[in-house]
């Protein structure tokens, strides 16, 4: 185990100075992003108000909208509910009629039903879990019309939920959480568009495809041969005397290049925190992500609208020192998480250590555990994102997951069953973490014996109802789903990987989908009805029974009238709070998921390093 | 709820054409005006016909070219409208297993190399395209291309070092080298193997 105990040594400079030239970068750029974000959602005059101000008026009267509606809780759930219905159904018509609509020069079928109802809430429920493989099954109909439109509207539900919340918590004593479609239509025009064209013409320069022309041949530079299966007339393998398949040899000459319109999806499915890839490999791919320039931009955009929007709900609610106390506890969790994911990928894997290969990282190569990884990323860059991406509900990867040693794997698994809010995805991150502020405030309450407030609004027993809610729903999905597919054969089917890291699969697609991630330890054979059906139906329950509860929160809390601090008021500004926060998540993340990590990963790092043996 | 779902409805048409019709054309207009050669696939071309992509890698198998990473895309390595990673855990036998058989297959083209092989060349990558290796790959293979080509491995070494890409500004990414260019730039320095 010698290596993993001495992680930084092992690992050169250069790691540990991207790493830090990320956050510092990140988050510099969330303040004046969260400045934007706040006049924009408060509807003051902005940037983009001139250029886009006609368009946004337009829209409001086409569709009946009045700018200065206000809602209370329910009929916003009930707004938000009806447009993910309407989203939802369109998805999964797009991809059951693809075969019949035009834009689909590979030619794709239908996708099937279990696997389209999967992607359809997938996607609504920014989740962006993905069965499928894109350059395989979706036409760039689909991709467009479909899951591009929702990897904007998704997120921009997310921060309207966000909104609302914060509303709830400034409002005196009134039903007014604002209007959803005017903050869907807000966050969709002046914050996700033009960032994503931006984002998008960026990556083009950088290699990323942009096209509607078909799949392109080219010729192989080193023609080769490949054993393919002998087929009769009927299409059926032919057998050998002892049953085997015949197979004979085919020359090879050309490759076939996927290609299509990916850095428009792929700047939103980044900044959205969507993560559904264009291709199969997601931002593995080189032609989604080429180089460490658009590796670094694509990182950035993940975790940029969650961390401004930190300093946005600072700005709504007149106290920016709450938003520094928040992100400094998505940070300290973050980092913490960081280190021993990038030290334990870094140390590589012993097995393979043993059959004389060298993955000793130096000037000549990043070493390490370099399984599913890309030469161009190495190690500090995988584990990175591998954190980043799970730490924000995105779920698009760089690397795959399920190759990962065990430690590095447990990190992006335990970040997703923290409930992702360290950052998490846009809005449902921070909305999330606000959640966790309210248990905070009132575990601390109950020691001193004082009724908790946050913000000025008195927590009772209603708020913390729905928020044990909140709290408890995740965990209920993930756990009793993983016990259901563990004790079906269904379930166990799909495992790829034999032992603890088995285990490990079927835990993390569940976590994954439960809180909206959409990574995945990718060798689960996860297109099967019983993982389409049960984990659409988790996707469902991990976005809407969050949302509704949050919101019927806001509305809550907007009724009651705010109290000025006194000296009994907890202040949720200060480090001691940072600290009783931290330790809210951790506790309430370990005391649920412990017994089932030690199960997964804990048990497969002490067979790979032969500790105890 | 009715009037939820109008509302709904008119603004998901209104938002579908704004986001998935004008914004991924407006962008695609302007790539293929402005960088069609990176928004087409980066393509590389040899006597008027496309050989590949700058960033997408081919595999190889003789000695006298670089051989790229591993692959598993199916159903042949390389399939670049199928990428794929193993997706094998670090404690299943198969993993140790395919990389025991990689090393074997690099001892068998190079007997007398008995330097320890750098890991990326016998692990697969993440999307099984990957069109780098390590500079510790390739010097791995070095001595072996020159003697397969009869050219003098001095001159193979600073091919190499033509196509090795530092870390961006320095810092980010890793060194790497752009395998299908380098053995196109052997090709036409020494003729085809």
């Amino acid at each position: 185990m010698g290596g993993f105990l001495l992680p930084g040594l092992s690992t050169g400079w250069t790691s540990w100075l991207q790493i830090a030239l990320y956050l510092l970068v990140l988050l510099a750029a969330a303040v004046p992003l969260g400045n934007y974000m706040a006049r924009v959602l408060e509807g003051q005059p902005h940037l983009l108000s001139r250029a886009f101000g006609r368009l946004e008026r337009s829209i409001y009267r086409v569709a009946g909208v009045r700018e200065d509606d206000q809602m209370g809780w329910k009929a916003y759930a009930l707004a938000l509910l009806a447009f993910s219905l309407v989203g939802t159904l369109a998805v999964y018509g797009l991809q059951r009629l693809q075969g019949a609509l035009p834009l689909n020069p590979a030619a794709m079928g239908a996708v099937p039903p279990g696997l389209a109802f999967n992607t359809a809430i997938s996607f609504v429920s920014n989740t962006n879990w993905q069965a499928y493989s894109g350059e395989a099954t979706m036409s760039y109909l689909t991709q467009m019309l479909g899951l591009t439109v929702q990897n904007f509207v998704s997120a921009a539900s997310g921060i309207a939920v966000l909104v609302a919340l914060i509303r709830g918590f400034r409002a005196r004593q009134a039903a007014a959480l604002g209007s959803f479609w005017v903050d869907l239509v807000r966050s969709t025009l002046y914050i996700l568009l033009p960032f994503s064209a931006i984002l998008a013409l960026v990556l083009v320069a950088s290699g990323v495809v942009q096209t509607f022309k078909p799949y392109r041949v080219v010729d192989l530079v080193e023609p080769t041969a490949i054993d393919q299966p002998v087929l009769d007339a009927a299409g059926a393998p032919v057998l050998d005397a002892a049953g085997e398949p015949v197979t004979e040899s085919v020359p090879l000459t050309t490759q076939t290049l996927a290609l299509g319109p990916a850095a428009s999806q792929i700047a939103i499915k980044q900044l959205g925190t969507n993560g559904g890839g264009f291709f199969n490999a997601n931002a593995a791919h080189p032609l989604e992500n080429p180089s460490p320039w658009s590796n670094f931009l694509e990182m950035l955009a993940l975790l940029l609208l969650p961390a401004a929007l930190c300093v946005t709900f600072g700005r709504m609610v007149g106290d920016l020192r709450q938003a520094w106390a928040l992100l400094a506890t998505m940070t300290l969790l973050f980092v913490a998480l960081l280190l021993p994911a990038v030290a334990a990928e870094q140390a590589g894997n012993p097995r393979l250590a043993a059959t004389g290969v060298d993955d000793v990282a130096g000037s000549m190569q990043a070493g390490g555990n370099m399984e599913g990884k890309e030469t161009r990323f190495g190690v500090a860059n995988s584990a990175l994102w591998a954190t980043a991406t799970t730490a924000a509900s995105n779920g698009s990867v760089n690397a795959m997951h399920d190759s990962f040693t065990p430690i590095g794997g447990a990190v992006p698994l335990f970040l997703m069953l923290l409930g992702e809010v360290v950052f998490g995805g846009v809005g449902s991150g921070l909305y999330g973490l606000l959640i966790f502020a309210i248990l905070a405030v009132f575990v601390a309450g109950l020691m001193v014996g004082r009724t908790p407030e946050y913000l000025g609004k008195k927590i009772e027993a209603y708020e913390m109802k729905m928020a044990s809610l909140v709290i408890l729903v995740p965990p209920i999905v993930v756990l009793g789903s993983t016990a259901l597919a563990l004790s079906t054969s269904a379930g166990r089917a799909a495992v790829f990987n034999p032992g603890a890291h088995g285990f490990s699969e079927v835990l993390y697609a569940f976590a994954s989908m439960a809180n909206n991630n959409g990574s995945a330890f990718g060798g689960l054979g996860a297109n099967a009805p019983f993982y389409n059906t049960l984990g659409g139906i988790g996707m469902f329950i991990g976005r809407f029974a969050i949302m509704v509860p949050v919101l019927a929160i806001a509305g809550s809390l907007a009724a009651k009238k705010s109290i000025p601090v006194g000296a009994g008021t907890l202040p949720t500004h200060t480090p001691l709070f940072v600290t009783l926060l931290i330790s809210t998540v951790l506790i309430v993340g370990a005391l649920t998921f412990i017994p089932a990590l030690a199960l997964g990963p804990i048990v497969e790092h002490l067979l790979l390093w032969g500790i105890g043996q | 709820m009715w009037r939820h779902i109008k509302t709904a409805t008119i603004l998901y048409l209104v938002l579908t054409v704004l986001t998935g019709v004008l914004y991924p054309l407006v962008v695609t207009a302007i790539a293929q005006i402005a960088m069609p050669a990176q928004a087409n696939g980066s393509l590389i071309e040899r006597g008027g016909r496309p050989v590949g992509s700058t960033l997408i890698g081919q595999a190889f198998t003789g000695p006298g070219y670089f051989w790229s990473r591993p692959s598993a895309t199916g159903p042949m390595p390389y399939n670049a409208a199928a990428s794929s990673g193993s997706n094998l855990g670090p404690t299943n036998p198969a993993l140790e297993a395919a990389v025991r058989e990689r090393i074997a297959a690099l001892r068998a083209a190079d007997p007398g190399n008995l330097s320890p092989v750098p890991v990326d060349l016998v692990t697969s990558s993440g999307s099984g395209l990957d069109p780098h290796i390590s500079p510790a790959a390739a010097e791995f293979q070095a001595d072996r291309v020159a003697l397969a080509r009869g050219m003098d491995p001095a001159r193979v070494r600073a091919l190499v070092g033509e196509y090795t890409d530092g870390r961006t500004f320095g810092l980010l990414g890793e060194p790497r080298v752009r395998v299908l260019e380098l053995n196109l730039a052997l090709d036409a320095a020494a003729g085809a193997p």
